[in-house]
């Protein structure tokens, strides 16, 4: 167990470094930093007094270990839009993104599974046909058609909920902000998770089903029925615990997924996550912005997969023990 | 009076355009400590039978007619709810397959435990000591340590073990097993036969077991129904029927029945079995392509030549040499192969024999040793020409025939493949002509290779993978478990063809099996493995007759006693 985590480790810092290398390839060589941090009236004595004083002149593995040690401490450099250090500007964006995305993650885990579940076991029922067939609008729609959708119907024809922004936010500790503490904050989170969360609930729905059907045709399902098991022990117990190995996998590279890629939603919806910022980011060339975005998103992915390993481990004996 | 009766049972599956009778029309019954067996081959309609009384019929098969009686209360119109309370409760059955029949993610304990007190009102410490309990009494040592154990640490035959310590979990009157032992080995199936023979007095429970095997029959039954295309065909005491079988479908079963004690010329084909080979329009072999241009060089001694074969596979990966695990899968093994002769490998599983035709063939890179195949040493072959050469006088029979076809291509684009690979025809007709022919000759007939694999059964496919075999024009073939998964009528069929291709061809074969009725009838040499090694190679009968090494005398001691199966007045086709 030990060994196996040590070396997901590993791998998991080779990874971050080879992304760390994308980086700062991208930092360095697309277009000349100075020219983007100086306007045109500064001279060529100045920009090479500037570029002396940032180490642009060192050699490039040393400049390289300087990007990856600040970086491991999240210093990221200075935006060259706001003038101001990267790592402020995401810890005021991070609370929003996390929120979003935590809840439609949580949307689409807890209606997504019971549903699948059903669809499973009950496979000819119309309910379950009606599932499939809703799962398909989820799938084939995209994100911004939904998330329009959405607002047309519930914003400016029946004007319940709010179209944009995050409602009424409370402050907790030094940089936290959280919607969750207001009812004006709850009803913005509404709309975007569900148009965020409304794919991955049809993923996991859809990849419950198939693997809830594969299981439950095996012999060992077989065999608890022969013993006379109620119901709720071989469905929940046998079938559904078979059926997680998959699920997790799937449920823990989307929920990267959520966090990685909620621009699109925040775009529609005006959410002062971090997508936005990158998207505005992109538009401007700042570097520094986008170079840390891209180390942020691989560093969640590598995280979730560890944690999804790790998870195998709890789940699949077959996995902890050494074979007799 | 008896645990169970079976009256007039017929279960019907309903399909779109008609209906399947599965069971037409049944009648048997077992009393308290008696065995009764449900003998048939494949789609004879057993297992129907046994998901039938405990009420698990697959859909949309249903029970159309006829009654259930457990105890004498009918319990063939029960509820689903009052059925499930049977189950386990009243009626245990045991499954084939040991490997996928326990949950891989629970404890043996815990699902010991859920099954004891879905039935018993026993509290969670009971329910444990119980289980103990259980484990201890169908063998499995160290209960109390082993119970805590997921089922991948069991080895098959103790998880057999376990599975029949699950039907028992609360005393049912009534134990159905089907193929309980078709999965192991025969050492493994003596232990788990006994074992079950012995609860069965000691509990005094019924016995239902389902089986396509006589040994298993003969073995441990006391009365017998033969099953054929859902219709009970004979029924009677075990020795009434094996031994004078009346009806002419058990006398020609039993008739199909690799004999262990003698050895015949042919095997006697069922021929009350249809479908046992179209007509076939034979092929002249000393003027026909498949015959002809037998160009391989001619050597005076063995065809085959393997010296200390060693083959061990990594089990543990590590980039130091001292932390990794490898698993011997061939010891030192030794032996020829004479020209003409078929050479059989006997062992259980795990003992090397599939290893030993894969590195013939080059399918793995032995770790060390030589095999040398005519003049030439197969080890050190490096030029793709050699090496396609080589693969050219050797092939391959595989012993599943459904996944051994590719599912996507025509038959006879199958066949007709390694031709064109080793470019041995001249032209696309003449390919075609010869597939044509190849088909006929396994007795197929030539209008197959339009089909698909999926539309031939198990047997018919088995004639297509020789079919692909003979394509290259081989002179060694390798059979491995060719007909283990096929049924006793099929495989005398199959053996048979293959004894005569080896006549007409000349052809050398190693012949890989773990049965030894089966071994005896094909082969001329036999070598015993056991564990990578090989304990002993003799002529056939000498091996029967005088077993050298204390581990064939094991084997052939292990081997069920067919000697109550009557063999007269059989005539071998």
């Amino acid at each position: 167990m030990i060994g196996f985590a040590t070396r997901r480790l590993i791998q998991a810092m080779i990874v971050m470094l080879v992304v760390a290398l994308l980086a700062f390839t991208m930092f360095r060589f697309v277009g000349d930093p100075i020219n983007q941090m100086v306007g045109i009236e500064t001279s060529i004595e100045e920009r090479e007094a500037l570029r002396e004083r940032l180490g642009l002149n060192d050699p490039i593995p040393v400049q390289f270990l300087r990007f990856v040690t600040n970086a491991a401490q999240f210093d990221f450099g200075t935006s060259y839009q706001f003038r101001q250090p990267v790592s402020e500007l995401f810890a005021k964006r991070i609370p929003a993104t996390l929120e979003l995305s935590f809840t439609s993650a949580l949307f689409a885990l807890v209606v997504g599974i019971p549903m699948g579940i059903y669809a499973g076991l009950n496979r000819e029922s119309p309910i379950s046909k009606f599932f499939l067939s809703v799962s398909l609008i989820g799938i084939s729609l995209p994100t911004f058609f939904i998330g329009i959708l959405l607002i047309f119907l519930f914003s400016v024809t029946l004007q319940w909920l709010p179209s944009f922004g995050r409602g009424d936010t409370v402050q907790i500790g030094s940089w936290w902000t959280t919607g969750f503490l207001t009812i004006s904050g709850l009803k913005a989170l509404i709309l975007p998770s569900v148009t965020l969360g409304l794919y991955q609930m049809t993923l996991i729905m859809r990849l419950i089903r198939a693997e809830m059907l594969e299981v439950i045709r095996t012999d060992y399902i077989k065999f608890a029925r022969a013993r006379g098991l109620p119901n709720r022990l071989v469905n929940f117990r046998h079938a559904l615990k078979n059926t997680l190995v998959p699920v997790i996998t799937i449920t823990g590279l989307q929920l990267g997924a959520i966090i990685a890629f909620a621009t699109i939603t925040e775009t529609v919806f005006n959410w002062p996550g971090m997508g936005l910022m990158f998207l505005q980011a992109v538009q401007n060339v700042d570097i520094p912005i986008m170079s840390a975005y891209l180390l942020l998103t691989a560093f969640l992915f590598v995280a979730i997969n560890f944690i999804v390993d790790i998870l195998y481990f709890y789940i699949d004996p077959r996995l902890r023990v050494g074979r007799p | 009076m008896n645990v169970l009766d079976i009256k007039d049972l017929t279960v019907e599956f309903p399909s779109r355009k008609s209906v399947f009778v599965a069971v037409d029309d049944v009648d048997m019954s077992v009393e308290a400590g008696k065995v009764l067996g449900v003998v048939g081959e494949s789609g004879a309609g057993k297992s129907t039978v046994g998901n039938a009384v405990i009420g698990l019929l697959q859909e949309p098969g249903h029970i159309a007619g006829g009654e259930i009686f457990l105890h004498g209360k009918r319990i063939d119109n029960l509820s689903y709810k009052e059925k499930r309370l049977l189950r386990g409760r009243k009626i245990g059955m045991i499954f084939q397959d040991p490997l996928t029949s326990l949950d891989p993610l629970q404890t043996v304990e815990s699902q010991l435990v859920e099954t004891i007190r879905t039935h018993l009102p026993l509290s969670a410490k009971d329910a444990q000591k119980r289980a103990v309990e259980l484990i201890d009494s169908v063998g499995i040592p160290d209960p109390e340590e082993r119970i805590k154990q997921y089922p991948h640490q069991f080895s098959g035959g103790m998880r057999q073990r376990v599975v029949i310590a699950l039907a028992l979990c609360a005393e049912p009157e009534l134990v159905i097993a089907d193929e309980p032992t078709t999965a192991l080995d025969v050492s493994i199936q003596a232990q788990i036969l006994e074992l079950m023979k012995k609860l069965c007095e000691e509990r005094n429970v019924a016995m239902l077991v389902i089986t396509h095997d006589m040994g298993v029959i003969a073995d441990i039954t006391d009365h017998v129904a033969v099953m054929y295309h859902g219709d009970l065909v004979e029924y009677g005491e075990t020795t009434q029927v094996l031994g004078a079988p009346k009806h002419p479908y058990t006398q020609s079963l039993i008739s199909a029945v690799p004999r262990p004690d003698v050895k015949v010329d042919r095997f006697p084909v069922v021929n009350y079995i249809e479908k046992a080979g179209t007509p076939q329009k034979q092929i002249d072999i000393s003027t026909h392509w498949l015959g002809k241009s037998r160009d391989y060089e001619q050597v005076a001694g063995p065809l085959v030549q393997i010296r200390d074969l060693d083959m061990r596979f990594e089990v543990r990966g590590s980039i130091f040499p001292s932390q990794r695990k490898y698993f011997q899968a061939v010891k030192k093994v030794s032996f020829d192969i004479e020209q003409g002769e078929t050479f059989g490998v006997v062992g259980e599983s795990g003992s090397g024999k599939s290893t030993i035709a894969r590195l013939i063939t080059g399918l793995y890179h032995p770790t060390g040793g030589s095999i040398l195949f005519g003049k030439t040493e197969l080890t050190s072959l490096t030029n793709r020409k050699d090496v396609l050469a080589m693969r050219r006088q050797m092939q391959m029979i595989f012993q599943d025939p459904f996944s051994s076809l590719n599912a996507r291509m025509r038959v006879r684009d199958i066949i007709a493949e390694p031709i064109k690979f080793h470019k041995l025809a001249s032209s696309n007709a003449e390919v075609r002509q010869i597939v044509d022919d190849l088909l006929d000759h396994v007795g197929l007939g030539a209008q197959s290779g339009q089909k698909f694999p999926h539309e031939f059964s198990g047997g018919q496919r088995q004639r297509i993978s020789i079919a692909r075999a003979l394509a290259t024009r081989p002179r060694f073939l390798i059979c491995d478990e060719p007909t283990s998964a096929l049924d006793v009528s099929i495989q005398a069929q199959i053996l048979n063809l293959l004894k005569d291709l080896q006549e007409e061809l000349g052809l050398t074969m190693l012949f890989i099996s773990h049965d030894l009725a089966v071994i005896r009838q094909m082969c001329n040499r036999i070598g015993v493995m056991r564990n990578g090694e090989l304990c002993e190679v003799s002529d056939c009968d000498e091996l029967f007759e005088h077993p050298k090494h204390p581990y064939t005398r094991e084997l052939l001691d292990l081997m069920p006693s067919l000697e109550l199966l009557s063999r007269a007045n059989l005539e071998t086709a």
